[in-house]
């Protein structure tokens, strides 16, 4: 699949800004009302809008943007944008409330936390509810946004030995997903054979494409080229993503300038997350691939 | 409501015949030519006299079948909207834009409503729907609604721009829900097949698979273009092979 920059984009930041309301709805240690609390809470704020902006920017007509809030029954993009409107309703309120009345709803904190994190499953199960991507159709979709968007949002509120405790949880999760998602593809049931219904009679290769150009079909979900530095991207999104601020944050008593040190491995941490956001597109594959030649392997 | 209505008493669609089929892509052309000029935005073409790519509705593949006992087969395989039962690009549709008519069950888009989120083409794995770039909103076989549907248009035209234009007559439209119509009782006939049936989409439109040809009657044709395979059967070649090898 096409590896959109405005999806990246959106997927690493409201991830991370719903994985922080999902904390600040607990209060944050040692918070006083005031500056403190409504800086946290308007980082989340930030975080969260900027994603849900750039996601317009993959639209054709973002001016009917609102119009997606109608199909929650059926589509998970629709129950995604509900419940992102609906996380930052709340979470304005109880930002407001305890900025600056100085007291923290608890229930409606709790409230906050869930639709944030209902917010992010929304987001992921688009994906995972695609049959026709193999790698995405997988529990572990959902599992690693959630575990993402929890392990940074933690690091962002401050919860430094939660968060990394729980990098380390979504490192594995983010192994297991590109294991299981490398013989996705060729273990799904589809092949040639079923694209064509000739499998039955012999080997099925094509032997001339429908277009001899490109098409928004090959442009979209025949896209190889962001696979070819697979390897190095990997990597890449292990030690920034996961292990360096994981590191980071467990010593983090141990550096001095220690709230420099916590902001580059948060930046470090995104940095890595967008890596593995890119993959995350760039290495699904589309059984529409098949009917362009595109067998497994 | 991007929810799928009750199954349809009509389920109208379309019986290709794989056998039939030539793969002269005058499906692909009539189908541009009519519903570029009808409903809805153009289809259009970005960089038509470079580049060149376009939104289409239909596409033609050719395939070829490698088989041990038997020379290869050639198949042209026609691909347009399936108009699927459980059609997974309607109910991902988050404005209501993608949907399922509940009187004959063709899907269709409502491009006032469309934001141009591509999930209906994500969820479609029969890349039936494209993009279209200048637009910005989905398009996909219509099954020519508005012909098929027409009060006005010669009794003749009232069949989907592909199938009447097809010259090899390899696409038939009709009511697949309906054992008495001609397409359905062709299809009943040919053992007419979904494509990828595992994808569970359960499509309306019906593939005929080629006929057997050719099984059992293998020829060994690069056999026959050996030269040393000729000079042993005798006569004058015979004695011409053995000069040119004298001289090296």
């Amino acid at each position: 699949m096409h590896p959109a920059p405005s999806l990246i984009v959106f997927t690493t930041l409201s991830g991370l800004g719903f994985g922080l309301i999902a904390w600040l709805g607990f209060g944050v240690h040692g918070a006083a009302p005031g500056w403190v609390v409504l800086s946290f809470c308007g980082l989340a704020f930030v975080l969260a809008s900027a994603g849900l902006l750039a996601s317009l920017g993959h639209l054709g007509h973002p001016e009917r943007a609102w119009r997606a809030l109608s199909q929650w029954r059926s589509s998970w993009l629709s129950r995604e944008g509900v419940l992102a409107v609906a996380t930052l309703g709340v979470f304005a309120v109880y930002s407001a409330l305890w900025g600056f009345g100085g007291e923290r709803v608890v229930w409606l904190g709790l409230l906050a936390s869930a639709l944030a994190l209902a917010t992010v499953a929304a987001t992921a199960m688009i994906y995972a509810s695609i049959r026709a991507v193999p790698r995405w159709r997988h529990w572990s979709t959902p599992a690693l946004f959630l575990a993402l968007a929890l392990a940074g949002g933690a690091l962002l509120a401050g919860r430094t030995s939660v968060g990394a405790g729980l990098l380390l949880v979504a490192l594995v999760v983010q192994v297991l997903h590109w294991r299981r998602g490398d013989v996705a593809y060729a273990e799904a049931a589809s092949d040639m054979g079923t694209a064509t219904g000739l499998g039955a009679r012999g080997r099925v290769r094509l032997l001339e494409g429908p277009h001899t150009g490109a098409s928004y079909l090959t442009d979209e979900m025949v896209h190889r080229v962001g696979r070819r530095r697979s390897k190095a991207l990997r990597r890449i999104a292990i030690v920034l993503g996961f292990v360096l601020p994981a590191v980071v944050f467990l010593t983090l008593e141990a550096w001095p300038a220690k709230h420099t040190v916590a902001g580059l491995a948060v930046l470090a941490h995104v940095a890595g997350v967008a890596a593995s956001r890119w993959l995350f597109y760039a290495e699904a594959e589309h059984v529409v691939g098949l009917y362009y030649g595109r067998a497994a392997g | 409501m991007t929810s799928l209505p009750a199954e349809s008493a009509v389920k109208l669609g379309l019986v290709i015949d794989l056998d039939t089929c030539v793969g002269c892509h005058a499906c692909v052309i009539s189908c541009k030519e009519w519903n570029t000029g009808t409903g809805g935005a153009p289809l259009s073409d970005v960089d038509a006299y470079g580049e060149a790519e376009g939104t289409f509705l239909n596409r033609v593949h050719s395939f070829e079948v490698v088989r041990d006992d038997a020379p290869p087969m050639v198949v042209h395989l026609p691909k347009s909207c399936l108009h699927c039962d459980d059609a997974p690009c309607v109910t991902v549709c988050p404005t209501g834009a993608s949907f399922k008519r509940g009187e004959d069950g063709i899907v269709l888009v409502n491009e006032d409503t469309c934001i141009g989120c591509g999930l209906c083409a994500w969820a479609c794995p029969y890349g039936a729907r494209e993009m279209d770039r200048t637009a910005g909103v989905m398009k996909k076989c219509t099954l020519c609604v508005d012909r098929v549907t027409s009060e006005t248009l010669p009794e003749a035209d009232r069949v989907p721009a592909c199938v009447r234009a097809c010259p090899a007559g390899a696409r038939h439209f009709g009511d697949l829900n309906d054992p008495e119509d001609p397409a359905a009782r062709l299809s009943a006939a040919r053992g007419g097949m979904d494509l990828m049936p595992e994808q569970g989409t359960r499509p309306v439109n019906r593939y005929l698979p080629p006929r057997e040809r050719d099984e059992g009657t293998v020829v060994n044709l690069v056999a026959l273009a050996d030269p040393a395979e000729d000079a042993e059967a005798g006569g004058g070649l015979r004695w011409l092979d053995r000069a040119l090898a004298k001289l090296g």
